[in-house]
């Protein structure tokens, strides 16, 4: 499996072959508190970079969940949608959001590594 | 304009408070537990809010301020006894609510607990009714705590004896630790539990103690979460100046025997509206699955018509899943209506339902 990079907008990505799989950072589960809906994009179809595919929402508010890179969807995290106190619980573990196959590698060229997001974070956050 | 900080905002600090500002005060969201925790320590528990944002209004006076209360509120002013609190309204001619209050009968004239954001005006509003022959005073050097959850009363009792022996929506002035204290046995949670004035410098250590005995400080978030599965209106989402106390559903506030006479402010507009039936009235709302339906999402029926608008949606954390209230026309407003909810551009089905979503006993028999 890849190096684990990360966007902007909070979500963590790896690739495993081509398919990518992705979730929403710790740091953004902090922000957020406590998770109590999660809607993830429909098997099949397809997502582009930065656009919306899904939605968290916590007892405070919704949050769009946004891809950090274009491709189908292969797979998505029933368990989360089901239970979504598992967010908040393991969320850059076993709490993924949905699986890509990916078009164009290079889009991830563009993302953070850890060290780089947990400095981005750091000072999004102050 | 510089924002405003109670007296325990340095206890809300040192206990790792997120803060937000609300009607321009500082005032805690949440700890660290978050709200869920928090929600569900004050149904099982004991939890501490920091109310002192609102507002307190001392009105001193005799009969004759009773009889120009009674011109203003719609209540039984006459016959309310010492001690015991109503739930009332300052309306305006159309019986628009400028705000919802609590007014409890002193011995020195009444004292009305209003909300935040409104106080200022209301203030203003009583000032113009009443004119100069009252002394008012929206006391600004006390602060009001609450504490709510089953512990509550056992854990207040310790340190301010004889709490434990007032009933329900009354209140009564004690001595604790060379100072007065005005506490009411009431709340904004479902639960039963206590509110106390006590003045800012003790303020503090008070609730320090209360610490100390077990209860836990509870932040906004869970307040508003805890409130709304108690089928509870907030000022400015379920009630504002457009919305009546009957399209509101709470004509069980206003005592029967001025609904007959009449005499208040507003009384001709709620007269009315109790015989021809208000178009519009809150309800409760329960979204089908865990889709969470905001404040301004819009309900339709099963012909595409809008039919209302959710006033406040959040998950309830004690009833496990969504819940809503919102104001539907009329004929929409019975219980187990199907009704569908607009999040995101799609509509999902959802059931008009009772209030509230969870309830218990308040303590009515003690003495």
């Amino acid at each position: 499996m890849s190096e684990v990079k990360f966007s902007k907008e909070h979500e963590w990505i790896t690739l495993e072959g081509d398919v990518a799989t992705i979730g929403i950072t710790k740091h953004a589960t902090e922000m957020l508190g406590d998770i109590v809906f999660a809607e993830l994009p429909e098997k099949g179809s397809n997502v582009e970079k930065d656009g919306t595919a899904g939605v968290v929402e916590s007892t405070k508010a919704a949050s769009d969940v946004y891809t950090p890179v274009s491709g189908e969807v292969v797979d998505t995290n029933q368990a989360i949608v089901d239970d979504p106190s598992k967010i908040n619980e393991d969320p850059e573990g076993s709490a993924w959001f949905f699986k890509l196959k990916m078009k164009d590698q290079s889009e991830l060229d563009s993302l953070m590594n850890k060290e780089e997001y947990d400095k981005f974070a750091k000072e999004s956050a102050s | 304009m510089e924002i405003k900080k109670t007296s325990l905002n340095k206890l809300h600090q040192s206990n790792n408070a997120k803060f937000v500002e609300f009607a321009g005060y500082e005032m805690p969201i949440q700890y660290s537990k978050g709200i869920i925790e928090e929600h569900k320590f004050t149904r099982s528990n004991s939890g501490i809010f920091d109310v002192s944002h609102m507002g307190q209004l001392f009105i001193y006076g005799d009969e004759s301020l009773t009889e120009e209360l009674e011109k203003i509120f719609p209540l039984d002013l006459k016959n309310l006894k010492q001690n015991c609190s109503k739930y009332s309204f300052l309306m305006n001619e159309d019986a628009g609510i400028y705000d919802d209050l609590i007014i409890t009968k002193i011995e020195e004239g009444y004292l009305i607990i209003l909300n935040a954001a409104c106080k200022d005006k209301d203030f203003e509003i009583l000032s113009n009714l009443l004119g100069s022959k009252f002394k008012m005073n929206l006391d600004n050097n006390r602060s009001l705590i609450a504490i709510q959850g089953p512990k509550s009363v056992e854990i207040l009792n310790s340190i301010i004896n004889g709490v434990d022996q007032l009933n329900f929506m009354t209140g009564n002035w004690f001595d604790s630790d060379n100072q007065k204290l005005f506490v009411t046995r009431s709340g904004y949670t479902g639960e039963d539990g206590f509110e106390i004035s006590i003045s800012n410098d003790k303020a503090e250590k008070f609730v320090e103690n209360l610490i100390e005995k077990g209860a836990q400080l509870i932040g906004l978030g869970a307040r508003d979460t805890l409130r709304l599965e108690a089928g509870l209106c907030l000022y400015g989402h379920e009630l504002d100046i457009n919305k009546t106390p009957v399209e509101a559903n709470l004509r069980w506030a206003i005592s029967k025997s001025r609904l007959s006479k009449g005499g208040f402010i507003g009384s001709k507009k709620i007269m009315n509206q109790m015989q021809d039936g208000a178009s519009q009235i809150r309800v409760g709302i329960k979204p089908e699955g865990r889709l969470i339906a905001r404040e301004k999402t819009k309900i339709f029926d099963d012909t595409d018509t809008q039919i209302g608008e959710i006033t406040s949606g959040t998950f309830g954390p004690s009833v496990n899943g969504p819940i809503a209230m919102g104001y539907v026309n009329k004929k929409f407003s019975k219980v187990d209506t199907k009704i569908l909810l607009e999040v995101r551009g799609k509509k999902h089905p959802a059931n008009v339902c009772a209030l509230p979503f969870y309830k218990k006993n308040y303590v009515k028999g003690v003495n």
